[in-house]
C-alpha cells in the first residue's frame, strides 16, 4: 500500500513547532501562521499554551529545526532564557528560534544578542517569517 | 543547512539507552530516508519485537488522541514507558501539514516516560505515513514498553494500521452515522476492541447496542470483539479498556503470533488489492469508459454489468502499462 498522492514532497520538509507560553491566551496570529507554514510545505506541530520545558520537550521529540514562540501577555524575557538554556543542555543550540506576539524593542535587541534569529511583532507578515526559515533551511518559495 | 548523520555506534551507545535526543534523530532519519537510515537499522537489529503495540484509529473526530491521553496517564500510573506515534494528513497541495495530535495529549508535555512523536502522512493513503511501521520498531528497539499508534482521522478503508498494531482500538462516537454505517466492512472489521468514546453523551448507548449487532455481522472472526464505552475527558471506561489489552497481550505467544501474522496479512493483501483496484477506475477516463458508461444511460447494459466491465477494463489498461 505505497500509493502516493501528488503533492507529496521527496525532500524532507522543514520541522516547525510553534506554542505559545501558558499564561498566554492570544492565539489567533500563531493560528493564522500554522496555516501559511503549512501552506510553505512546513510540518508544523501545532501545540497549546506550554510550560517552557514542555516546549523544550517536544522540540527534542519533534526533532525540529524551527521553534516560533509568540509571546502577547508578557514574560517573554525569561521565557526565552529558559527556552534557549533548556535547549543547551540537551544539545539543541541548532534549532532556530523566532519570537512572535508583543515584544518591546529594547527586549527585541537583547533576545537577539542572546540567540533568538527574529522577531515578528506586529505589523511583520508571516511571508517573512516563511522566507527567513527557508533561506536557512533550503526548499522553494511559491508565491 | 540539516543535522549531520550519525553512525551505527553513536545509535548503538545513545538509541539502545533510551537517549530521547538519539530516539528523535533516529526517527527522523527512517521517515526522510537520509544518510543514516542504515544505521539506525543496523543498530536496532535484534532489539525490536518486545513492546506491546497498540493501534488506536477511528473516524476524526471521534476522540482517538484523548483517548491516548487517557490511555497514557493509566499506563504512566504503571510505571510503563510509552511511546506514541501520532498521524496526521498532509496537505495534498502544499505537501504541509498541521500536526495538532499533540494538543489533547498535553498532560504529558514533559514526563520523561512518554515520547510523543508527531508524523505526517507525506501522501500515503491507509491511515498512517510509510514510515510509521519501522519507527515503532525504534521506540521498541529504544526500550518503550507500550507504544500507542494514533492514524489519521479515517473512514472505512484505511485499515494499515493492523499490520503492525497486536491490539487494533476502533473509537467510534454516538452521532456519526447508523448501522448502515456500521455493517460495512472495513475498519471496524479490524478491531480488536471497540470503544464507543463520549459515553457521556446521551446516544452512546444506542450506538453501542448498534455497534453489538454490527459486528456479529461484519466481523470474519470466530472470537468476539469486545466493546467498551469510554469517557476520555474523565478516564471512565478507560480501565476497562486497559483490562482488554492486557488479556490480549497476555495471550500472544509465538505460536499465535505467526497465525495472526498470517490471517492479518490475508487481510491486508486483499485491502490493497482492492485499494488498488479503485485507485485504476478513479483515473479511467478512456473513451472505451464513457462507451460503457453511455450503454448505461442509454439502458441497454445493467451497473453490474458496466461494473464488471469497467474494472476488466482499468486491469487491462494498468497491467498494459508494465
Amino acid at each position: 500500500m505505497s500509493t502516493e498522492t501528488p503533492g507529496a514532497s521527496t525532500d524532507a520538509p522543514i520541522r516547525v513547532l510553534l506554542a505559545k507560553p501558558t499564561h498566554d491566551c492570544h492565539d489567533r496570529g500563531v493560528r493564522l501562521v500554522a496555516r501559511r507554514f503549512r501552506d510553505a510545505g512546513f510540518e508544523v506541530i501545532f501545540t497549546n499554551f506550554l510550560l517552557t520545558e514542555e516546549i523544550v520537550n517536544t522540540a527534542i521529540e519533534e526533532d525540529v529545526d524551527v521553534i516560533g514562540v509568540s509571546v502577547s501577555a508578557g514574560g517573554h524575557m525569561p521565557i526565552f532564557e529558559d527556552l534557549l538554556s533548556g535547549l543547551h543542555s540537551n544539545g539543541l543550540d541548532d534549532v532556530m528560534i523566532l519570537g512572535g506576539g508583543v515584544i518591546p524593542h529594547d527586549d527585541e535587541r537583547t533576545l537577539k544578542a542572546m540567540g533568538v534569529a527574529a522577531i515578528f511583532g506586529p505589523g511583520t507578515s508571516a511571508e517573512d517569517a516563511r522566507n527567513l526559515i527557508v533561506q536557512k533551511f533550503g526548499g522553494t518559495v511559491e508565491a | 543547512m540539516r543535522r549531520k548523520p550519525r553512525d551505527a555506534d553513536y545509535y548503538r551507545q545513545q538509541l539502545l539507552q533510551g537517549d530521547r535526543v538519539a530516539l528523535a534523530r533516529a526517527i527522523s532519519a527512517i521517515e526522510n530516508e537520509r544518510a543514516d537510515t542504515r544505521a539506525v537499522y543496523q543498530a536496532i537489529a535484534g532489539h525490536a519485537n518486545r513492546a506491546h503495540v497498540i493501534g488506536v484509529t477511528g473516524a476524526p473526530g471521534s476522540g482517538k488522541s484523548s483517548l491516548v491521553n487517557a490511555l497514557i496517564q493509566e499506563f504512566r500510573a504503571r510505571g510503563q514507558k510509552l511511546g506514541v506515534v501520532a498521524v496526521d494528513p498532509s496537505s495534498p497541495f502544499s505537501g504541509g501539514a498541521i500536526l495538532g495530535d499533540r494538543i489533547r495529549m498535553s498532560d504529558h508535555g514533559a514526563d520523561p516516560g512518554v515520547f510523543i512523536r508527531s508524523l505526517a502522512a507525506r501522501g500515503h493513503l491507509g491511515g498512517l505515513s510509510r514510515a510509521t511501521a519501522r519507527v515503532v520498531d525504534v521506540m521498541d528497539a529504544a526500550g518503550m514498553d507500550i507504544i500507542i499508534v494514533e492514524t489519521v482521522g479515517t473512514g472505512q478503508s484505511e485499515v494499515e494500521v493492523m499490520e503492525i498494531a497486536q491490539s487494533v482500538v476502533v473509537v467510534c462516537a454516538p452521532g456519526l452515522g447508523d448501522e448502515i454505517q456500521a455493517v460495512k466492512a472495513g475498519i471496524l472489521e479490524i478491531a480488536d476492541i471497540l470503544v464507543v468514546n463520549k459515553a457521556d453523551l446521551p446516544d452512546a448507548e444506542r450506538t453501542a447496542r448498534q455497534l453489538r449487532d454490527a459486528a456479529g455481522l461484519a466481523s470474519s472472526r470466530d472470537d468476539k470483539v469486545p466493546i467498551v464505552k469510554t469517557t476520555a475527558i474523565s478516564s471512565e471506561g478507560v480501565a476497562e479498556l486497559m483490562q482488554y489489552l492486557d488479556d490480549r497481550f497476555a495471550g500472544f505467544d509465538e505460536a499465535r503470533r505467526s497465525d495472526a501474522a498470517l490471517e492479518r496479512m490475508r487481510k491486508i493483501v486483499t485491502g490493497a488489492a482492492s485499494h488498488r483496484l479503485s485507485e485504476w477506475l478513479q483515473r479511467l477516463d478512456t473513451d472505451e469508459f464513457d462507451t460503457i458508461c453511455n450503454s448505461v444511460l442509454r439502458g441497454e447494459l445493467d451497473i453490474d454489468d458496466a461494473a464488471i466491465a469497467s474494472a476488466r477494463l482499468a486491469l487491462t489498461i494498468e497491467s498494459e502499462k508494465d
